[in-house]
């Protein structure tokens, strides 16, 4: 091909088809004046810019009069213009929001350096699961493992700050120096931990998360080198991470180096160091995992009582979360998916019957000599147009609705706690929109006016085309198909939910307020002063008016699930991975009757359980059952490591769901406040307030906030909550997926009936004739209804027992969801059929209303 | 073809280059290139519309009804078969005269200001 030919191809076809010639012709004269050498270069460079800038130009005038055209259009079939376009932004808004999560949780690399390279280090327990590791352990892995260009050790911490204000608890991580450094991150203020600090045996710094520092130091550089004031310690600020770093999670306020006493622990059945390590360069994750494994066996020979069956894992960073949540994120995707399906069939149904409407104005086009090309290009316009609004749309939906999900990021990751929109899921979505666009807005059209035969400017045409109609029909198929698969789905996960909350905790919520004021060390290391507080906190909370009863208890349930100590118990040791053990708490008499746990037998725990009397506890059911079947487990004794001596059963209470409503909770047992020695095990020292109360909770606080700064005015008081709300953010989660499927669900039916009513009022315009002759002939109305109906029913079967087959799938695949529901619940089948037939109903109302209207001799008169 | 006078003010003023090219074919018709040529000749060469330039603004000018693409054409031993023949129409030349008036108003105004003394 020649130069300027090459060069006419930029210009729109329909000006190269009419001028083309012409330029050639001119160029090639140019040529012969411009004869060699240096003018025959200035004539090729001022072309190619000539044809660039007026190609441009040209491109320009073109869309610019296909928009005009596209917005008469529109704007002469609002109705058409308006679904369409909403039909679009649902679909994208659907995806953009359910993948904007799915990607923040799942796919997006982590905020570190080289975060493929980072890994938890876990044990796994011979009964399946995995636990943190022990100090010890983790010093001999640390020791021998080769794997690694880095390992190191944190844990959580809560810790009171005191004297910005009202005091405050916080949330914070106690790590080892070289955590920081292997994430990679740099602080946004002043230096972070390192192995110097380590070495050197500093560990009086402090790090705070960005939005500690512009929370409670207004984001003012000079806090550097300042004291605050930490569990009663002060600690000097050292630097500031920057605001995307959220270090184990979202959570996490600030940072310290673990004190030396800790790494040096020597308890090697105590599970609470939280390993974390960066892979050398070329060590793939299954050699670590290998390697650490050998250890592990090498260990467990080592020390038998703690470590035998204990295996190891080496787990990826970015896969620190639950299948559950991650099933979760997938079923929202395919729900959205399934939404999108919807709205490309249901936006190809309409572009395909408007194609039918516009036949004849294209084909007049065509005939007035109106080349093919232009009209590609003006259809193409118009889909893009719409798709572009559509999309737009969609992406604000997104945009709005993404934070919503926050509930669906599990706070296992370090992410922020609410996902954003990316940047690559907007390209994505954009690209989606666009082919759906271009998919079923000219191909449809093409095809309808493409047939060179003009048959359109024929009056009186009728055909839609046999095979139009039936990619019609298979559409619509498809849309009802998606949608018995949303509404199964839904209807599983809703009937999951209302399992989960029906699930009896053990105890009872309703008119319950919890708070926590954890004590600081070393002022409340002895029990001589803790008890003095809790009398006094107590005493002041019962004279309330209102107030039924009050305790103090180590840890509310559902919102930790530690604290599990191996039981031996009728003469049967426990070396703690055999699952004979049981999860610890300390109380305050009258803990079981605030929040309601029925005492079965025995008594409650006694202000006179001192420290130098027996050993008492109270132990939960299943306890007894357990450890002592068939007996009555009041009077028996046990013993649990590792605290010496024997401890006496005085009571039985209910079972509670200590782990939180859906998961297992291993049995429980209760000891006395006042049998905790000193500093021993201060994790556990009560620090939960629970009051039981016929008040409202907002007249309730104050009062109990008054009476607490009484007795310790440096204590703060955080997580003020009532325990309804604690019990129903164990299902927050499911709600918000439940809601959104469901949402999505209700989205796809009317889609769905949409789809139903647009082919069956097509269909009866189409027949109209026929339908005269047949009333004509005298047909009753009931056998006209009958013969719309049909066709309804038809197409809605046609798409049920294909869905109903989808769903039943779509629930295996997630029955690890569905709380014991089964996929295949005949209740949520027969609903969900039933609403299909309702949809059917909707759908052919309109249509067979104006079939019944057709008068013969209108018919016969339009013809 | 019909036409009013809003229709000739919505194109007021003209763009340089379709004035010319309506002088161009005011008197005769032509084709592109003689379009070319005759507007560099009569502007001295001060104006040499290129070749892209002056076909969008045909295409243009086509679309607003100044000029009409004509099929009488010239003795075959002239003609090249690939040229396009165009004319003012009625419209162009009305749109044209008005785009004149306009600019001798404009001339005469800066007269009175002083900006142009003496009559060319």
């Amino acid at each position: 091909m020649r130069f300027d030919r090459a060069l006419l191809h930029l210009y729109p076809i329909s000006f190269r088809r009419e001028y083309g010639a012409e330029l050639t012709a001119l160029f090639e004269l140019r040529t012969r004046q411009a004869g060699r050498g240096l003018p025959m270069l200035a004539l090729v460079i001022g072309t190619v810019f000539d044809v660039t800038a007026n190609a441009a130009a040209a491109h320009w005038d073109v869309l610019r009069h296909d928009l005009r055209y596209t917005f008469r259009t529109l704007a002469r079939s609002p109705g058409f213009a308006l679904t369409a376009i909403l039909v679009t932004a649902l679909g994208i808004g659907a995806n953009t929001a359910a993948f904007s999560v799915a990607d923040f949780v799942l796919i997006r690399p982590l905020p570190f350096e080289d975060p493929e390279r980072l890994v938890k280090l876990w044990e796994r327990p011979p009964g399946g699961g995995r636990f943190e590791l022990s100090p010890p352990n983790f010093n001999d892995y640390k020791a021998q493992l080769h794997s690694f260009a880095a390992i190191g050790a944190f844990h959580g911490i809560s810790v009171n700050l005191v004297g910005q204000g009202e005091p405050q608890r916080l949330s914070g991580t106690a790590l080892t120096g070289e955590v920081l450094p292997m994430l990679g991150v740099k602080p946004a203020v002043g230096r972070a931990f390192s192995d110097a600090d380590d070495r050197s045996g500093y560990d009086g710094g402090v790090i705070l998360s960005y939005g500690l520092w512009q929370r409670n130091f207004g984001g003012d550089a000079a806090v550097l080198g300042a004291k605050i004031v930490l569990d009663g310690e002060p600690r000097e600020v050292i630097g500031v991470m920057p605001k995307d770093f959220h270090f184990p999670n979202a959570e996490s306020a600030l940072w310290t180096l673990m004190p030396q006493v800790e790494r040096e622990n020597t308890e090697r059945d105590n599970n609470w160091f939280q390993g974390i390590a960066r892979l050398k360069p070329g060590v793939s994750r299954a050699a670590a995992n290998a390697e650490m494994n050998v250890i592990a066996a090498s260990l467990a020979e080592r020390f038998p009582t703690e470590n035998k069956g204990i295996g190891a894992a080496v787990i990826a960073l970015r896969d620190e979360l639950s299948t559950q949540s991650e099933l979760m994120l997938l079923a929202l995707c395919g729900a959205a998916m399934c939404v999108l399906l919807i709205a490309c069939a249901n936006l190809a149904n309409l572009l395909i019957a408007r194609s039918l409407v516009r036949r004849r104005e294209l084909d007049v086009r065509l005939a007035l000599g109106a080349g093919r090309e232009r009209l590609v290009r003006q259809l193409m316009t118009e889909s893009l147009v719409i798709a572009a609004i559509g999309g737009s749309l969609g992406i604000v939906i997104a945009v709005v609705t993404v934070p919503l999900l926050s509930r669906l990021v599990p706070n296992s990751l370090p992410l922020a706690d609410t996902p954003t929109v990316d940047v690559r899921v907007l390209f994505v979505a954009a690209l989606v929109s666009a082919l759906t666009g271009i998919a079923f807005g000219v191909f449809p059209a093409l095809r309808a006016s493409g047939s060179g035969d003009l048959s359109g400017l024929r009056e009186g045409s009728r055909s839609g085309g046999g095979r139009r109609a039936r990619l019609r029909s298979a559409l619509v198929v498809v849309e009802v198909m998606a949608s018995v698969v949303l509404l199964v789905s839904s209807g599983l996960l809703l009937r999951a939910l209302s399992r989960v909350e029906g699930t009896d905790p053990g105890f009872r919520a309703d008119g319950v307020v919890t708070m926590r004021t954890a004590l600081p060390r070393p002022q409340y290391d002895s029990n001589a002063v803790r008890d003095r507080f809790y009398r006094r906190v107590l005493d002041g909370v019962r004279a309330l008016p209102g107030a039924q009863s009050a305790a103090y208890v180590s840890f509310l349930p559902m919102t930790f699930g530690g604290g599990i100590f191996p039981i031996e118990a009728g003469g049967i040791p426990s070396n703690g991975a055999d699952g004979r053990n049981a999860s610890l708490r300390y109380a305050t008499p009258a803990y079981f009757s605030a929040l309601g746990i029925p005492l079965r037998a025995g008594r409650d725990l006694e202000e006179t359980d001192e420290l130098n009397r027996p050993m008492v506890a109270v132990v939960s059911e299943s306890f007894a059952k357990k450890y002592f079947p068939g007996q009555n487990a009041v009077g028996q004794r046990f013993k649990f490591s590792p605290m010496p001596g024997d401890v006496n059963i005085v009571g039985v209470v209910g079972d509670i769901k200590v782990r939180g409503l859906e998961r297992a909770s291993e049995p429980q047992m209760y000891l006395s406040y006042k049998q905790q020695p000193g500093s021993w095990f201060p994790f556990y020292m009560p620090k939960d307030l629970v009051i039981r109360a016929s008040v409202p909770m907002a007249q309730l606080v104050p009062a109990v906030r008054r009476i607490i700064h009484d007795a310790d005015p440096t204590l703060p008081i955080s997580s003020v909550r009532s325990m309804t709300e604690l019990v129903s953010d164990q299902t927050a989660s499911r709600a918000v997926q439940v809601r959104v499927i469901g949402a999505f669900a209700i989205v796809a039916f009317f889609l769905a009936a949409v789809g139903i009513h647009g082919l069956l009022a097509f269909s009866v315009s189409q027949r109209k004739h026929e339908i005269g002759v047949r009333m004509a002939l005298g047909a009753q109305q009931g056998q006209i209804v009958g013969m719309v109906v049909r066709q309804g029913a038809v197409l809605a079967l046609c798409g049920v027992i294909p869905g109903i087959a989808l769903a039943y799938a779509a629930g295996r695949g997630m029955q690890s969801l569905l709380f014991g529901v089964e996929p295949g619940d005949a209740a949520t089948f027969v609903a969900a059929a039933a609403l299909c037939v309702l949809m059917t109903l909707a759908g052919s109302l309109m249509p067979v209303l104006r079939a019944v209207r057709v008068a013969p001799a209108t018919v016969f008169r339009s013809e | 073809m019909a036409y009013t006078q809003p229709d000739i003010a919505a194109l007021i003023p003209l763009p340089p280059a379709t004035f010319h090219i309506l002088m161009a074919v005011a008197q005769e018709d032509r084709h592109g290139y003689a379009i070319i040529q005759d507007v560099e000749r009569r502007t001295d060469g001060e104006l040499r519309l290129s070749a892209g330039t002056l076909y969008r603004s045909i295409q243009r000018m086509l679309e607003q009804g100044l000029i009409d693409e004509t099929d009488d054409r010239p003795a075959p031993e002239f003609d090249d078969e690939r040229r396009r023949y165009y004319r003012i129409s009625a419209f162009g030349t009305a749109v044209a005269r008005a785009e004149t008036r306009r600019m001798s108003r404009l001339v005469r105004m800066a007269r009175t200001q002083g900006l142009l003394p003496e009559r060319a």
